[in-house]
């Protein structure tokens, strides 16, 4: 922290001069960058459609209010599909991420080509969306439930196996010592040292990922991979935005009781 | 205590088990019996036809070959320009929704915040967050009409309820004495939060608005599909034309993005701290 002295007093300044430049051309490269990406949507936007764009949003709330509610008990089913898709794909998924986190973590890989492999599969299914995996799906085994719960699967592997092989990163090293010098075997190590002192962190981030999986199984019927999204799409394709507003004050009513449980558990776990 | 003795006295004589992960024997039960009855029910109402899935394996498995042999050259026009206006839109919509981000979490931390402006700033954030990106999309496209500025709406809006929850939870969490002494000299609000809050924040609020910029182009790649910009449009086109060496190539391209980002932003926030 410089202080300079003018001709009576000293003044204080927060930086070096050349960290202060440097600095002010950190900002300066970023608002012009921002400015260059913001030029090409400009080009990309045709503004007159944006002259009633208030009236529009307006129009399209009045049209929800109020709900339809005379739809509620056919979402029902849907509803029922949506949670079978999130839960049994979470399942699904965190039984193929546990064996992934442990190839993937450092202390625990058997080898450092297997580790690679692991690490490659979590990326993979962690950057491509629930819904591109469903997309995928839908076209390779069908639309309906099963898509989405593979696509929920697929997507749930890369979010838990990497949370779960950084927790094993994480853990004491003692208890592994203290069980491999008992003469343990490494599966036995995996199963009284490693296990119990990663299960909170597993619980932890199954039901978490439950959590967010119940929003994004709500979706997934825009490409046709079953659940509540399917009755959103054609409620949205009909233009009955009454009926819209049903589903999506159940899908709020669903995550936020989703959200409540979900909580609850990594309250009691952690 | 009677049970920790119990198992002292089970265990000399050779019986030894691990603690249940649940230690309330009747909640244990209650939820295997709880998990058995679901599964039960699910096996019988998810109805999936086998014959069409079985059907798709042969798909499924030219899909992984596809990954072998992208095709970046077909469609190279497509991929190039839908995968610019999705990183365009990625890095517009972080920057709006962290300055907008900014103000809505300072309102949504208690300890600095007045009791009104509080509930609102905390609605905004629970609205933001309930639906997923691609329902407000659908939304904003309604509004807006079809083109990446939708996108960007609806990235920003979403960036708000990510940013702003986080962001008051840390500021709620921040050192109460430093925040006291800087009042104790006789701080203004504004000198308050840029010397006391500011600097305990801001290492977390740069690593946040580098993860956000990640899942901002992850998401940017999806809500294409409703027609709100991006590469999302192309790779949509490309799945429904069983194109699938098209598909691996915009999947390895957005594999190798998403890589490079997170390598970048552990490297910045590793400097930061």
């Amino acid at each position: 922290m410089p202080l300079t002295q003018t001709s009576d007093k000293y003044e204080w300044q927060r930086r070096e001069r050349n960290q202060q430049l440097a600095i002010w051309a950190g900002w300066f490269a970023g608002i012009v960058l921002f400015l260059i990406c913001w030029k090409v949507i400009s080009d990309n936007t045709i503004w007159e459609f944006l002259a009633d764009a208030g009236v529009q949003g307006l129009s399209l709330i009045d049209r929800m209010i109020p709900p339809d509610f005379s739809i509620t008990g056919s979402l029902m089913l849907p509803l029922w599909d949506t949670l079978n898709i999130a839960t049994i794909g979470t399942a699904l998924g965190v039984a193929m991420a546990f064996p992934m986190a442990f190839l993937a973590a450092r202390n625990t890989t058997p080898h450092p080509v297997m580790r690679g492999f692991a690490l490659a599969v979590i990326v993979s299914s962690r950057s491509i969306n629930a819904l591109i995996w469903a997309m995928l799906l839908v076209t390779i085994v069908g639309p309906g439930v099963f898509a989405g719960i593979m696509a929920i699967a697929l997507r749930s592997i890369g979010f838990v196996g990497k949370l779960l092989y950084e927790a094993i990163e994480e853990i004491h090293p003692e208890p592994v010592e203290a069980i491999t010098a008992s003469g343990a075997s490494r599966t036995q190590v995996l199963a009284w040292s490693v296990w119990p002192q990663i299960l909170p962190a597993f619980v932890g981030t199954a039901i978490y990922r439950w959590d967010i999986n119940i929003r994004e199984s709500t979706v997934l019927g825009l490409v046709g991979a079953g659940g509540i999204g399917l009755q959103m799409n054609a409620a949205i394709n009909n233009l009955a935005w009454g009926q819209v507003a049903t589903v999506f004050v159940l899908i709020f009513g669903t995550v936020i009781i989703s959200e409540w449980v979900s909580a609850k558990v990594r309250g009691a776990t952690s | 205590m009677s049970i920790a003795i119990d198992r002292v006295d089970a265990a000399k004589k050779g019986h030894w088990k691990p603690l249940p992960f649940v230690s309330d024997a009747r909640l244990r039960w209650a939820l295997n019996i709880g998990v058995l009855v679901y599964l039960v029910l699910a096996y019988f109402s998810v109805d999936v036809n086998w014959a069409r899935v079985s059907e798709g394996m042969e798909r499924g498995l030219n899909f992984v070959a596809s990954f072998a042999q992208p095709d970046f050259i077909s469609r190279g026009g497509e991929i190039v320009t839908g995968i610019r206006e999705s990183l365009t839109m990625t890095f517009t919509s972080t920057v709006i929704g962290v300055a907008l981000s900014i103000p809505i979490g300072l309102g949504a931390a208690r300890n600095i915040a007045p009791l009104p402006v509080y509930l609102f700033c905390r609605t905004l954030i629970a609205l933001s967050r309930t639906f997923q990106e691609i329902i407000i999309a659908i939304f904003f496209v309604a509004m807006v009409g079809f083109g990446p500025l939708a996108g960007v709406i609806t990235l920003a809006f979403a960036t708000i309820g990510f940013m702003a929850k986080l962001l008051a939870e840390d500021i709620e969490d921040s050192r109460a004495d430093q925040l006291e002494a800087v009042r104790a000299t006789g701080a203004g609000w504004w000198q308050w939060v840029n010397y006391a809050v500011q600097p305990q924040v801001m290492p977390r609020l740069i690593g946040l608005s580098l993860y956000r910029l990640d899942i901002n182009f992850r998401e940017s790649a999806v809500i294409g599909i409703v027609g709100a910009g991006g590469i999302g449009a192309t790779l949509n086109t490309s799945i429904n034309r069983y194109d699938y060496d098209t598909s691996a190539a915009i999947l390895l391209v957005i594999i190798l993005i998403v890589l490079a980002s997170e390598y970048f932003s552990g490297y910045v926030r590793k400097w930061v701290q």
